[in-house]
């Protein structure tokens, strides 16, 4: 398949199957509402009588409260109620791993940001007034807001300040290559930028539990956080998700549930919050910011023969997610290649600065910045093409990680290589073209004599779904009926979270390639009715909900093959399924799946559980992981160095998919993946000095725009993977592992300066331009 | 909570009213900046007077010896046609704004009147020193730009006062207008620069923003260009590789630039001579 970008979509995918099973690309049923602008997003939510929420958060990184005075926002016209850390009915603190982070800051503040109340009120503005009026005395404190620092600092937090320290020892330690490269790296703190705001809407019920209807990844892991605060069971905090607009791993934490909640039973009303693009910049975790410093060795021939690495990640002032991202970190700090000694050491600590949890390709994007540096650096020492020091070192089944683990499944690292190799590169700048086709863009910065083109590669691997021992499931109701003109109808009941990536349509597909059933509904998912389906993250719903999905539907299909065998009086072995209704082998007769469901509804339920895995032990040695994606991605950039402007002209990548059950879906991960990929390379940055945010608004923290977006040459590798429904991998993460790790490449091959920071920076590399041409 | 009043005028005059009957009331024209600052919660004004009704604001007039703009003029009616044939570095800096819908929507008036060091359009009116047109209860006044901008973000417009145009010189030769941001379309200026080449006066007029507290001129850059170009020369003025760079050096030294989130000092000393002198070799020939 291969798909450029800037054209149409469907007709440019080349192999996309028009159709409604698997392998084709059907359109999602939720595009043209989003295209017109008439999907409802959780922001959108409604209902009468309801009030109006806001929450007040810590203008200072560090401080004691002394006091907290809410008799001033009570005192205003309209305002229903107030709350703070001192209201919270239950469990004071939340988490995704640890609850270690709390519902409202009651004594200490350990971030810029941190929530300390929360009000209801009629209006929006006098919510916003009352927030405002609430007087908190703070008594400020230095910050501790660098992470080696932390280190060896008095603890922030009961918990201590590393949240967690992991060796790998692989090999013989004291192994040494002819050639040695080594590097500092540094990767800055992304922001998801989704562009739904948090929104939700929650509503007391009569059992003196909650309804909230919620943007979230994972409906069940907020339920169980919201009822523990709430200190209400489980069963009485219903979810049910409301329109997402993005997630991209920043709606794994809760954010405004807890609040929500709480607000509600307080004041007996539906109560509804949104956040503003600047209180979502506060109100959710963002990428780990990572400090990397690797030694590579590598015979003369060019093989690896060890990597050193020492990665430190800065989880913020909470845990979050960090134990999984040093994980991977760790895990994946070598890159795709055989390394058969290694010495990783991986922290990840506690700061005063912004929580830092789940996002995109996450612990895998920051070390691809390091070790994808590393081997061109090796490259250059080695005197050999980058591409082929790749190709030399790239992982092949069979082959071990560094954490022992055996690679049992589809491997195919040179051909993602190759794949993105063999794209044709795109013409050379072109001095008659427009000036906003080179860097600088709309500003007219450069001419045909101020450009310099570079081209970067880049290979990354990830895994797919929970690690280290964590029992991840999925459960998936399918009912089968007879409609009411006599078609059948499909039910699928999963709480799995649409949160763009597409499940709604590969739902649908698989349903009509195992029963053949054209018309499938999807029931709305919630907490009421069906069990967890976990994260929407991880790139795992394809595998994980998708695989339930497939044995419900295995189920079934046994079932009316079973039906059909008792009104034939034959054995169920003597029928066959074929395509939509099963047919008796002996005399050819067929019934249809209606015919089968007249007597009856046919329902059945699954829990879908993957491979077990083990947690990494005392020389990060296990099992860890289900399975891996590989990418490579060869980024083609025109530079203007005297002015460290960038402009990415061209990503060609070649992606290991398994499977594309819906290529046109695959494709819109890819490409938006290379913009989220490039946007961490060249400008997305949370500024934060001393712990204070200085920018969360779109005005400054800068997201692509389709000047700054590359054509996208993509190949995807069809390489089933054992295990996986259809053998498909996860697609969702890749694209924005290694597309920035490129970009950087092709930058330092443009300028040949380091370029070991990302983003880079405009005076990053202009300034290093002065120094070297004065 | 007491919602703001919002006054609806068609004249200028009606506009001028409404200010003196309702103190503290905040002037409205495209809102690209005054409705972010209320997004964020920094403004709160009782009272709103929006103009987008004046259409006498929306007017404007190309003359032989100057060119009138009325405040209300969008930038997008900036990078149009007529106004880009006259002033090509206005209209080059006018597409540099925002998204098509903030082009849409943001007035020359509104740059001038937020007075942000960033504000687009300024270099260039600094450049070629225009006047512009207040007119309160008094009646009207006009000041020269570097009169109405003084210091960040703050003006020396009364409270009551509108803008109501802005007049500048006709001058013939080329002009370009040079902005650098980390984002290739879409961004605020870390540091820009007008140049206005004047063929039948032989000078040269700078103009930059983002790298001082309001918009600067380059003036020791603009005599030193002024008498290094010999402009008689065939095929165009013409000006040494060292007078430019020479030039470049100048313009850095006008700067008085800040580091904040969005960029550095240095850097932006560093960039906005090079932008500077990369627009004047636009200009004028490169002599080997």
């Amino acid at each position: 398949m291969t798909a450029n970008s800037g054209t149409g979509i469907a007709e440019r995918v080349t192999g996309a199957r028009r159709g409604d099973r698997v392998g084709d690309s059907p359109a999602r049923p939720d595009g043209a509402q989003k295209t017109r602008g008439e999907f409802a997003f959780s922001s959108d939510l409604w209902m009468d009588g309801m009030l109006w929420g806001k929450t007040l958060r810590s203008p200072h990184v560090a401080a004691k409260i002394r006091s907290v005075d809410t008799a001033p926002a009570l005192a205003i016209p309209g305002v229903r109620a107030v709350v703070t850390a001192a209201d919270v009915p239950g469990r004071p603190t939340f988490g995704l791993d640890v609850p270690d982070q709390p519902v409202f800051a009651s004594e200490v503040i350990r971030y810029h940001g941190e929530p300390v109340a929360a009000v209801a009120a009629d209006h929006p503005e006098a919510a916003r007034a009352a927030a405002a009026a609430i007087f908190v005395d703070y008594e400020p404190l230095v910050p501790v807001v660098d992470p080696e620092i932390a280190l060896e600092a008095s603890p922030i937090h009961p918990d201590g300040n590393v949240f967690r320290h992991l060796v790998i020892r692989h090999g013989a330690p004291d192994a040494t290559g002819d050639v040695v490269v080594e590097g500092d790296y540094e990767v800055g703190m992304q922001d998801q930028a989704f562009l739904g705001p948090e929104s939700g809407l929650a509503v007391p019920a009569e059992d003196g539990g909650v309804d909230l209807y919620i943007a979230t990844q994972w409906l069940h892991v907020d339920r169980d956080q919201i009822a523990a605060s709430l200190g209400v069971p489980a069963e009485r905090v219903r979810l049910y998700l409301a329109g997402v607009g993005g997630a991209f791993g920043g709606r794994e934490d809760v954010s405004l549930q807890i609040h929500l909640c709480m607000l509600a039973l307080r004041t007996g009303r539906p109560v509804k919050m949104v956040y503003a693009r600047d209180e979502s910049f506060f109100g959710h975790v963002h990428r780990h910011p990572a400090r990397m410093w690797y030694r590579h060795h590598a015979s003369r021939d060019g093989d690896l023969v060890k990597v050193e690495a020492r990665i430190v990640i800065d989880g913020g002032a909470y845990l979050s997610s960090s134990n999984a991202v040093i994980s991977n970190a760790a895990c994946f700090a070598p890159g795709p290649y055989r390394v058969p000694n290694a010495l990783v050491e991986g922290y990840a600590v506690r700061t005063n600065n912004p929580p830092c949890g789940a996002m995109r390709g996450f612990g895998a994007v920051q070390v691809c910045f390091g070790h994808e540096a590393q081997m061109d650096k090796l490259a250059a020492a080695l005197f050999m093409d980058p591409v082929e020091l790749r190709l030399r070192n790239a992982l092949e089944r069979n082959d071990r990680l560094v954490t022992g683990q055996v690679l049992r499944g589809a491997v195919p690292v040179r051909e993602v290589i190759r794949a993105a190799a063999s794209h044709p590169l795109p013409p050379p700048p072109d001095p008659a073209g427009p000036v906003t086709a080179r860097p600088g863009g709309a500003g007219a910065t450069a001419g045909p004599e101020d450009v310099r083109r570079g081209v970067g590669f880049a290979v990354s691997m990830k895994n797919i779904a929970y690690s280290e021992g964590f029992d991840d499931f999925v459960t998936a109701r399918l009912r089968l009926e007879a409609g009411v003109d006599g078609e059948a109808v499909a039910t699928v009941s999963v709480a799995t979270a649409e949160v763009g990536q597409g499940f709604v349509t590969l739902a649908a597909q698989i349903v009509r390639e195992e029963l053949g059933v054209a018309r499938v509904v999807l029931a709305p998912p919630s907490t009421v009715d069906v069990g967890s389906a976990g994260s929407s993250s991880a790139s795992r719903q394809t595998w994980m909900s998708g695989g339930a999905l497939q044995l419900a539907c295995a189920t079934l299909r046994a079932e009316l093959v079973v039906r059909a065998a008792e009104l034939w009086e034959c054995a169920a072995t003597q029928c066959l399924f074929d395509d939509g209704d099963v047919v008796r082998a002996a005399t050819g007769e067929r019934l249809s799946v209606p015919d089968l469901l007249a007597p009856a509804p046919l329902e059945t339920e699954h829990e879908f559980h993957h491979r077990p895995t083990r947690a990494l032990d005392a020389d990060g040695q296990g099992d860890a992981h289900l399975s891996f994606m590989f990418a490579a991605h060869r980024a083609v950039v025109d530079v203007d160095p005297e002015l460290g402007l960038v402009r990415v002209v061209q990503i060609a990548t070649g992606q290991d998919v398994g499977k594309a059950i819906n290529p046109v879906q695959v494709t819109g991960q890819i490409e938006g993946g290379v913009a989220q990929g490039i946007g961490l390379a060249v400008m997305e940055e949370i500024v934060v000095t001393e712990g204070h945010v200085r920018n969360p608004s779109f005005t400054d923290y800068l997201l692509p725009t389709v000047l700054d977006m590359p054509d996208v040459l993509a190949t995807v590798i069809e390489e089933p993977e054992p295990g996986a429904p259809y053998g498909a991998k996860g697609v969702g993460e890749p694209p924005t592992i290694s597309s920035g790790p490129a970009v950087l490449a092709a930058i330092r091959d443009a300028t040949g300066f380091p370029v070991t920071r990302a983003p880079v920076r405009p005076e990053d590399i202009a300034l290093t331009w002065m120094r070297r041409t004065s | 909570m007491r919602a703001a009043r919002v006054a609806l005028p068609t004249t200028v005059e009606e506009a001028v009213e409404a200010l003196t009957e309702a103190p503290g009331a905040q002037l409205l024209a495209g809102g690209t900046d005054f409705c972010v600052e209320v997004n964020f919660g920094l403004r709160r004004p009782p009272a709103v007077v929006a103009l987008r009704r004046v259409q006498e604001l929306r007017r404007y007039e190309v003359t032989p010896a100057s060119v009138v703009i009325g405040a209300g003029t969008t930038y997008a009616d900036m990078g149009g046609t007529e106004l880009s044939a006259v002033l090509p570095a206005l209209a080059a800096a006018a597409r540099t704004v925002g998204s098509p819908q903030i082009r849409n929507s943001g007035t020359l008036g509104g740059n001038i009147a937020t007075a942000s060091p960033a504000g687009d359009t300024l270099p260039l009116l600094a450049a070629l020193d225009a006047r512009v047109t207040l007119r309160g209860p008094a009646g009207e006044r006009t000041l020269p730009l570097g009169e109405i901008v003084t210091g960040v973000k703050t003006t020396s417009i009364a409270p009551d006062e509108v803008v109501v145009e802005v007049v500048v010189e006709r001058r013939t030769g080329p002009q370009q207008f040079l902005k650098v941001g980390t984002r290739n379309a879409m961004v605020i200026a870390i540091a820009s620069a007008a140049v206005v080449v004047d063929l039948e006066a032989h000078e040269v007029r700078v103009g930059l923003g983002s790298v001082a507290p309001v918009p600067v001129r380059a003036t020791e850059a603009e005599m030193h260009i002024g008498d290094a170009i010999d402009w008689r020369a065939t095929g165009g003025p013409r000006a040494s590789a060292a007078a430019l760079a020479r030039f470049g050096e100048l313009v850095g030294q006008a700067a008085s630039p800040i580091t904040d989130h969005r960029s550095t000092a240095e850097y932006r000393r560093h960039a906005v001579q090079v932008i500077a002198r990369r627009a004047l070799e636009r200009c004028v020939v490169r002599a080997a």
